[in-house]
């Protein structure tokens, strides 16, 4: 009797668990229509953008909805290397931008990406603090001071393996606290006032710019981040995923880019 | 284990004698979806089994990160189920024996981590237990202790969202035993907290044991939380399964090792567990 109380209750629960185990998944999207080959391109544009390209590539994305009418633009802003991860799992994707050209590799070798990639902008690393730098932070050898809490990306993603770059270029030992999965995670601990101080994009510390600001260290340039930009080879919508990275390019694109803090390539 | 399939069947006055009932035809309609829902359950973990390097696989185990994190994992969750015991055997009590008006909604609040995507329970504690939490800058000023990115950090989050699978698991034990011990044992001059422990505590044991496992599972696969609450960092607050994500952005057959130890390590210790504490069916 006792044991079959205890599986009911074990049901009830399991079901329960169900729910509850059930993690978090990303979003695809589908629906392509095929693009219209007179005039213009229509439809879908998956795009899987690094998640440093949030700001920019929203903005941009309705810019390029404006400029082609019957066009939406679809993004999944995630760490380079998850988005690569997914690609190459067979993901629904049209248009690859990757923060770092080692991401960018894995796609191409696996032979997913059509044509060469180009790089569109570069990024620098800045120190992102809370607004008004109580912490007085000027350079990298502040960081490593014992009541300085610093966040920095995991060396998987590529804030981070800039961040290690900039670091053994400056002969910075630095002990984080955290290794955050992508730069958005690291610059939210600074918003949140969780720590002191954190490697991140210029571009990010710049979106941020009414909680953090960012502090830019010569050390920087020694680790500077190339953007790449791919049609994908099994781009369900091909003629607007190339419409899209033309536009990009482009000066109105550029702008959008400049404007967010990133530099020409 | 010594301990056999064998289902004593204790001698009770009011249970029914026939024990093995004459098992009929099974009927398709329950077959069927039991068993598509088996391999619903299974085939992503085939998936893993064919994906698996297996000629590397020695290599890999031994790497040093993997039993860091391994250990981690076993030691966070196992705390994080103590803890879970410890406030939430009598919250399941309070909410199964006690009138108390709001009991519904009290109810309904311990749920709540359930819904709660992990993420945002993550976010929720470093609001309240942050260094500039509510609670978090209080302790943070008064005893100079803060909790997000330390090992104590990690059992907090998993208890967070781990603790509701207990409350709920013995709460229905609590509504499901005969209260008719409790007040006879209430009768015979003992008090409440006497009879919490040595009447609804034994009669529970079952239901308390299965929450626990239950709590201790979903607590070794915490990860939302976690890694939001407590960061990243190996050996402090690394868990396998930031372990496993992160291994995920360079490198899948990796991210697939470390899935199989937790895996193997989690479904090894429920299965003596089980066969330890509840009379295997």
């Amino acid at each position: 009797m006792r044991t079959r109380r205890f599986r009911t209750v074990l049901a009830t629960v399991a079901a329960l668990a169900v729910v509850g185990l059930a993690g978090c998944g990303g979003e695809d999207s589908t629906g392509t229509q095929p693009g219209n080959a007179n005039s213009g391109v229509t439809g879908d544009v998956t795009v899987f953008a690094a998640a440093s390209l949030t700001e920019s590539f929203t903005k941009l994305g309705k810019d390029f909805e404006a400029a082609n009418p019957g066009t939406t633009v679809t993004y999944s802003f995630a760490g380079s290397s998850a988005l690569a991860t997914q690609i190459n799992q067979g993901a629904p994707a049209d248009v690859f931008a990757s923060a770092a050209p080692a991401n960018m590799k894995t796609v191409t070798d696996e032979g997913n990406g059509d044509g060469t990639p180009t790089t569109f902008v570069k990024n620098q690393l800045v120190i992102a603090v809370p607004k008004g730098n109580p912490g007085g932070i000027s350079g990298l050898r502040d960081l490593t001071e014992p009541d300085v809490k610093v966040a920095l990306c995991a060396e998987q993603v590529p804030c981070g393996a800039a961040a290690k770059k900039a670091l053994d270029a400056a002969g910075v030992e630095l002990t984080p606290v955290t290794l955050e999965q992508d730069v958005k995670a690291a610059l939210s601990k600074v918003k949140l006032g969780e720590v002191d101080a954190a490697l991140v994009y210029r571009t990010d510390a710049k979106s941020a710019a009414a909680d953090v600001d960012g502090v830019e260290f010569p050390e920087s340039a020694g680790a500077i981040n190339e953007y790449p930009i791919v049609v994908l080879k099994n781009a369900p919508n091909k003629p607007a995923a190339q419409a899209f990275v033309e536009y990009v390019l482009s000066d109105p694109g550029r702008a959008v880019l400049t404007t967010a803090g990133f530099q020409a390539p | 284990m010594p301990q056999l399939d064998t289902t004593v069947a204790r001698p009770r006055p009011a249970a029914p004698r026939h024990r093995p009932r004459r098992v009929g035809r099974i009927p398709l309609a329950l077959l069927l979806p039991a068993l598509l829902g088996l391999l619903f359950l299974v085939l992503p973990l085939a998936g893993l089994l064919v994906r698996a390097p297996w000629t590397t696989l020695p290599q890999r185990l031994t790497e040093p990160g993997v039993l860091t994190a391994l250990r981690l994992s076993l030691l966070t969750a196992t705390l994080a189920t103590l803890l879970c015991l410890a406030l939430g055997v009598p919250l399941a009590w309070l909410l199964a024996r006690i009138e108390f008006p709001g009991r519904r909604i009290v109810r309904a609040l311990v749920t709540v981590p359930l819904v709660l995507p992990p993420v945002v329970g993550g976010v929720a504690l470093l609001l309240v237990f942050g260094r500039r939490g509510l609670l978090g800058s209080w302790l943070d000023t008064t005893f100079g202790v803060t909790l997000p990115f330390t090992t104590t950090g990690v059992v907090l989050a998993e208890a967070f969202v781990a603790m509701p699978f207990l409350v709920i698991a013995v709460e229905g034990a609590l509504r499901g035993a005969d209260s008719r011990y409790e007040e006879a044992a209430a009768t015979l001059g003992a008090n409440r907290w006497t009879t919490f422990t040595h009447v609804t505590l034994p009669l529970v044991a079952p239901g308390i044991a299965a929450g626990a496992v239950l709590c201790w599972a979903r607590a070794l696969g915490e990860f939302g939380a976690t890694i939001t609450f407590a960061g990243n960092f190996p050996g402090r607050t690394q868990t396998m399964p930031l372990a496993v994500y992160l291994a995920l952005e360079t490198d899948l057959e990796a991210a697939i090792v470390l899935s199989l130890i937790l895996l193997t390590v989690s479904v090894a210790i429920l299965a003596t567990l089980r066969d330890r504490w509840i009379s295997a069916p």
